[in-house]
């Protein structure tokens, strides 16, 4: 397995190191810019700070255009574990909020707070973390977060998610090799702020509690390892280590390897190993945010190459552009035949597409090289001479994997474990050939990234046709099932009413028989009617049961009766008349409120007709009322119900038109009912008294007055019905 | 005798191990059958999911049964030349060039809903094969972004007109390298 602890120690203390395969030897050439102190930069006039420095997702913007910031202030707010602030390298006005040019490979314009500075430089008020060592770990990662502190070595890794490791750490890392070419500002950092980048590890040492810090750095920066040594002598558990010089010794899988011995697996992590490491200037800006409050707004960039006049390390602001730095060291455009910058090193670094690019959290060089700096781009064929595979980092077969990139072949690629490459470009230096080896792998890489985003959008959208498919059938058989259940209902329905149709017909039939025999009994009888029927008005107004029965008794005893009703008959007659107006209005009440009891009194009325054959003129004038008053509601309502589905609002415009409508509705039947009266009346007028007509025209009227309100209410009461009907679908979503 | 016995005996040996073989094999074939056809599945992995309708059937799946069952590989214009390539590989043909009667390949893109001019009229979330589109009726509908295949099936029923195919934009992440070498030259 992974070495052990205190084997690696002891081989430490024997000054005994471990080595990593591979590795060029490329000319330094640090000595272009490492000679001079670290000098300051004039505030640029504008600063374009990108929401997003870092690996991770950006912060959530919290200033506007026009607002005025100061140095220090936060321009964006952590909502997110993987989210870094950013915050004003100066103080001034934000000008913009836009895409501007990036400082990635592709150039493309990415979030940006334009800032116009008004050189004033006003600090905001700084709270420094008083007595760290005291305070709960959350709290000084959460400084650490909110002082937008990501990686400063390369990648931009959230500096506080990689202090908050879930295993334990034997050995705390801190990077000062810097193996690239040209760069000189860790080199310059350590010099003159060794002091400071301890403190740095004192943090991360409180935050990790490692069983052993390594601070390491090659031995061609012979200064800073001495700056190094002095500031972390009064602490043996710190261990200042000389690395021979060889690229790519500072990537932090082959830093692992040199000092542990230790391999950190394909896709893990170094704490997967027990290591965690950390840059120097990363240490740097962790000891500013704890000790002083400071954010991270600043860094050393080194700036050089032979078209620089003056090239040497300067305190850049987060956010300057590249312009503004070369002008500051004297960029000569005339040394190049055509312009071009690079950010970062010669062998990891990318051209900038545009001057204006803004210096980010991970630049630590910009590199102005002449012609004969840079080789051109005169790529060959592929000669097989495996000069890439001696000098891999990572034990890789670069000419394999180039053969593979280069015809597409992206599972091939994976089989040669092309996500291992960490694109150090020591294969693309020694090829004889010339060819871009990393770009090929750079390409291959987004490639296979990108596949696999598709595929797994591909994935999803399966997964929501799929799903969407279940649904519709689900949805389908729903409908079906409830057309059925309507149809079923339908059907019921239908042959309930036919039954009730045919039973209409019968009573009407039956209704007709009786007008037909009530008209020849007429003629043979001309008084008995009224009488037996006065007498059974009477009756029945006490009880309708109790009609039953008297007109049972009518049928059986019809003689007798008549006889004895003829002497009771003008006795009777004057009080029926007064009683029959109560008790029809009592019965028309209980007809037109129970809708459905309506046809029992009514047939029983007709019963009684049958059996007395002398059915009472009134009566079917009484049957032929309730069959209209039925049908009044039925008829409003559909006419209700259009208009009030309308709207909510339209409710009551729908209200009163219905009632106007039952208004009419009402007055129609009162039309129809005076012509249908006509005859009956006429019949009546023969037998009856004067008075009686009059009072079968009052009772009339009454029944037609009180049936209209009722109309009315029932109409309003539907369209209220109707509304509210109209408001509960409304809420429901369609 | 002897030859005949030993012919017998030969006889009845291989009998018997092709009668324990056959029984093995006829076990295996029960127990461990395979229910579905894996290679609709595998061609199935392969489309890009888009559920166009371009070939000529109504979603991915239906396609994939039907190369299955030996139909052309080149009907399916968002997947283009890769998508081709791929079945070609996993069906053993040979690689035909995009069937320009179902359409040619093109940038991948994404609708967008003109939402201020949207009637809320919710044909076009009935047309979304992968449930894209939101919205409810008379209330103004918008496309989830990252759900839309970019299949634009909803464009047609709209009655206003308001859905475009946008292009995807560019983005740092999705950028892919492009070969500009900056390699150091050894100077001496």
């Amino acid at each position: 397995m992974q070495n052990n602890f205190d084997d690696i120690i002891d081989k430490l203390d024997n000054n005994q190191l471990w080595d990593f395969p591979g590795g060029v030897f490329p000319a330094e050439r640090k000595t272009l810019s490492n000679q001079t102190p670290i000098g300051n930069s004039p505030i640029p006039e504008r600063l374009y700070v990108t929401t997003k420095q870092h690996i991770g997702v950006e912060g959530h913007l919290v200033v506007e255009v026009g607002q005025k910031v100061l140095k220090g202030q936060a321009l964006t707010k952590s909502m997110n574990p993987f989210a870094v602030p950013i915050h004003a390298p100066t103080s001034g006005e934000i000008v913009a909020i836009q895409k501007h040019v990036s400082a990635h490979p592709s150039g493309l314009p990415e979030m940006t707070v334009e800032i116009r500075s008004d050189q004033q430089d006003k600090w905001i008020q700084l709270n420094p973390l008083v007595d760290y060592q005291n305070q709960p770990k959350m709290q000084v990662l959460a400084a650490i977060c909110d002082a937008g502190i990501s990686g400063m070595g390369g990648a931009g890794f959230p500096t506080h998610i990689k202090s908050s490791p879930k295993k334990d750490v034997d050995f705390l890392i801190i990077n000062g090799i810097e193996c690239e070419p040209y760069i000189t500002s860790d080199d310059r950092l350590m010099r003159e702020h060794a002091w400071q980048i301890r403190q740095g590890i004192d943090v991360l040492c409180h935050l990790l509690k490692p069983k052993h810090v390594l601070i390491g750095i090659e031995n061609n920066k012979p200064e800073a390892i001495e700056a190094m040594q002095v500031a972390c002598r009064e602490n043996p558990n710190y261990r200042v280590c000389s690395i021979p010089t060889k690229y790519p010794a500072g990537g932090e899988k082959q830093l692992i390897q040199v000092l542990t011995n230790r391999e950190v697996p394909a896709k893990g992590l170094p704490v997967d190993v027990g290591v965690i490491m950390h840059n120097v200037g990363t240490c740097f800006a962790i000891a500013d945010a704890i000790f002083s409050g400071k954010p991270l707004i600043e860094r050393v960039v080194t700036v050089t190459g032979e078209a620089v006049e003056k090239p040497g390390n300067v305190w850049a602001m987060i956010g300057s552009p590249v312009a503004h730095l070369l002008a500051h060291r004297e960029y000569k455009k005339t040394a190049q035949s055509q312009p071009n910058v690079i950010m970062g090193g010669p062998m990891m670094g990318f051209s900038v597409i545009s001057d204006l690019v803004p210096v980010v959290k991970t630049t630590n060089c910009i590199l102005a090289p002449t012609d004969n700096e840079i080789a051109g781009n005169n790529e060959q064929a592929c000669i097989r001479c495996s000069a890439c595979a001696d000098v891999c980092p990572a034990s890789l077969l670069p000419q394999q994997l180039f053969w593979h990139a280069k015809a597409k072949e992206l599972d091939k690629t994976q089989d040669y474990n092309l996500f291992d490459c960490i694109e150090c470009g020591a294969c693309a230096y020694v090829c004889p050939s010339e060819i871009p080896l990393v770009h090929y792998y750079r390409i291959a890489k987004s490639d296979i990234r990108i596949e696999q985003e598709e595929k797994q959008k591909s994935d999803k959208a399966r997964d929501r046709f799929e799903k969407r498919e279940i649904r519709l059938i689900a949805e389908q058989h729903a409908r079906d099932e409830k057309h059925r259940l309507a149809a079923e209902a339908r059907k019921l329905a239908m042959a309930s009413n036919g039954n009730n149709s045919k039973d209409k017909i019968a009573a009407a039939l039956a209704r007709a028989k009786a007008k037909k025999q009530a008209t020849n009994s007429l003629d043979d009888k001309q008084i008995e009617p009224v009488e037996i029927d006065a007498a059974n008005k009477a009756e029945q107004t006490v009880k309708t049961e109790k009609s039953d029965t008297t007109t049972k008794a009518a049928s059986s005893n019809q003689r007798v009766q008549a006889a004895i009703a003829r002497a009771k008959a003008k006795k009777v007659a004057a009080e029926a008349g007064k009683e029959k107006e109560i008790s029809q209005l009592e019965l028309k009440d209980k007809v037109e409120v129970v809708t459905v009891e309506e046809n029992k009194p009514e047939e029983k009325q007709l019963d009684t007709d049958d059996k007395v054959d002398t059915p009472p003129p009134v009566k079917t004038q009484v049957s032929t009322q309730t069959t209209i008053s039925n049908e009044t509601p039925a008829v409003a309502a559909p006419q209700n119900i259009e208009p009030t589905k309308a709207d909510v609002k339209q409710a009551k415009i729908a209200a009163a038109v219905a009632k106007a409508k039952a208004k009419r509705q009402a007055q129609k039947i009162i039309d129809n009912k005076d012509r249908s009266n006509q005859p009956s009346p006429v019949n009546v007028d023969n037998t009856k008294t004067d008075s009686q007509v009059e009072l079968a025209k009052t009772e009339e009227q009454q029944i037609e007055m009180k049936k209209r309100r009722i109309a009315t209410a029932v109409a309003k009461a539907k369209a209220k019905k109707a509304a509210e009907k109209k408001m509960s679908k409304e809420d429901k979503p369609s | 005798m002897s030859l005949g016995f030993a012919i017998l005996t030969a006889l009845l040996a291989i009998g018997l191990l092709a009668l324990i073989f056959g029984l093995v094999l006829g076990f295996a074939a029960v127990k461990f059958k395979v229910e579905s056809d894996p290679l609709v599945e595998q061609i199935d992995q392969i489309l890009p999911q888009t559920q166009c309708g371009q070939c000529g059937f109504p979603g991915c799946k239906p396609y994939a049964q039907s190369i299955a069952d030996g139909d052309e590989i080149n009907k399916c214009p968002p997947g283009g030349d890769a998508t081709i390539k791929k079945l070609a590989d996993l069906m053993g043909v040979e690689a035909k060039s995009l069937d320009s009667a179902h359409g040619v390949e093109e940038i991948k893109k994404v609708a967008y809903i003109r939402e201020d001019e949207c009637i809320g009229c919710t044909k076009c979330i009935q047309a979304c094969p992968v449930d894209a589109i939101l919205g409810a009726a008379k209330q103004m509908h918008t496309v989830i972004t990252d759900e839309c295949t970019g299949c634009d099936l909803c464009v047609d029923p709209c009655p206003v007109d308001c859905i475009d195919m946008l292009p995807l934009a560019n983005s740092a992440s999705s950028w892919r390298w492009d070969i500009n070498a900056i390699p150091i030259k050894q100077i001496s």
